[in-house]
């Protein structure tokens, strides 16, 4: 394949994600914003505020234009490097189709660069995080995605090796497995940040949190499906593989 | 899709062919570069770090970013 399909696939991947981020807004808007909202009215009775006086951006515009922008770009900037993700995953995974592929490569980036990480940091609503540790928290927070995107490259090579021995199935479970214990072991040893201020509510938290993780699932999910579609008409144009699925289903007939 | 799998088309290589990394590796590392510098700006600007003076940044992307799970503040 030649530089050609990369740069149509590229495109494509950034098309998808936007697609994907107009779908988020609207989760956000919905269900992401309403725990915000709570959380900022705690904040300022709290006097935990930003520390500055004048808002310079209003409440009314960080919950629309705002959010619409940081979704939105990035969808479109996650979707690129999406697509450029599949473009070296594709035929070296297993013997999976374009849209398996695609499928496949979004849910690998939502576990390894999303669920795994927010399972030892997750999100935080306004009000909860000390100001003065923003530092170490944001190099935990890449420490622990760059950590765990290793940890899944090497279960795919594990898995890899393994299948030509064992077969897929069991390699499968065995690098699923291995990656598992992998992810809890760094969990265990990379140093934990609780920082909830006291009297903030547990079940605020646990909305806020719950749609934050579903942000990401909801783009990814979005992003793997749409360009899913879109790179199977670009690669396997006139249909799926001879031999794929729908061809035995044909056969059937 | 029926119609083109009752007469089986010659096997299409081009989803089992790999991209060589030859191929790929100037895009990756150019729009993997850009795209990554898109995602700084909406996860990191005027938090930990700051490239530009002040919070416009940091307040316009407030809800955003706590959202998609960055350490904002």
């Amino acid at each position: 394949m030649d530089a050609a399909k990369v740069r149509a696939l590229l495109v494509r991947g950034m098309l998808a994600g936007a697609v994907a981020g107009l779908f988020v807004f609207v989760f956000a808007y919905v269900v992401g914003e309403p725990p915000v909202d709570a959380a900022v009215g705690f904040e300022e009775a709290h006097g935990h505020g930003h520390g500055h006086g004048v808002e310079a951006v209003s409440r009314a515009v960080q919950s629309t234009a705002g959010l619409a922008t940081a979704v939105l770009a990035f969808g479109t900037a996650t979707g690129g490097i999406g697509a450029l993700v599949f473009c070296f995953a594709l035929g070296r995974i297993g013997r999976f189709g374009a849209r398996a592929t695609a499928a496949l490569t979004a849910f690998g980036v939502f576990v390894t660069v999303h669920l795994v990480p927010f399972l030892k940091y997750p999100g935080n609503p306004p009000a909860v995080g000390d100001p003065d540790t923003i530092g170490k928290r944001t190099a935990l927070f890449f420490l622990m995605i760059a950590l765990t995107v290793l940890l899944g490259v090497l279960a795919v090579l594990l898995g890899r090796r393994l299948a030509a021995r064992w077969g897929n199935g069991n390699a499968t479970v065995t690098a699923t497995g291995a990656f598992v214990l992998a992810c809890a072991l760094a969990m265990a040893f990379l140093p934990s940040m609780q920082e909830v201020p006291d009297g903030f509510p547990a079940a605020l938290l646990w909305q806020f949190r719950l749609a934050s993780i579903g942000v990401q699932a909801l783009q990814w999910a979005a992003f793997g499906a749409v360009f899913g579609v879109l790179a199977e008409r670009l690669l396997e144009p006139g249909g799926r593989r001879a031999d794929g699925p729908s061809a035995l289903r044909a056969a059937a007939r | 899709m029926a119609e083109s799998a009752i007469t089986p088309a010659p096997l299409p290589s081009a989803d089992l062919a790999k991209v060589p990394v030859r191929t790929l590796l100037p895009w990756a590392a150019f729009f993997g570069l850009l795209m990554l510098i898109v995602l700084y700006f909406v996860g990191a600007e005027q938090g930990a770090t700051s490239l530009i003076a002040g919070e416009n940044v940091h307040e316009w992307l407030h809800d955003g970013r706590h959202l998609l799970g960055f350490p904002c503040h």
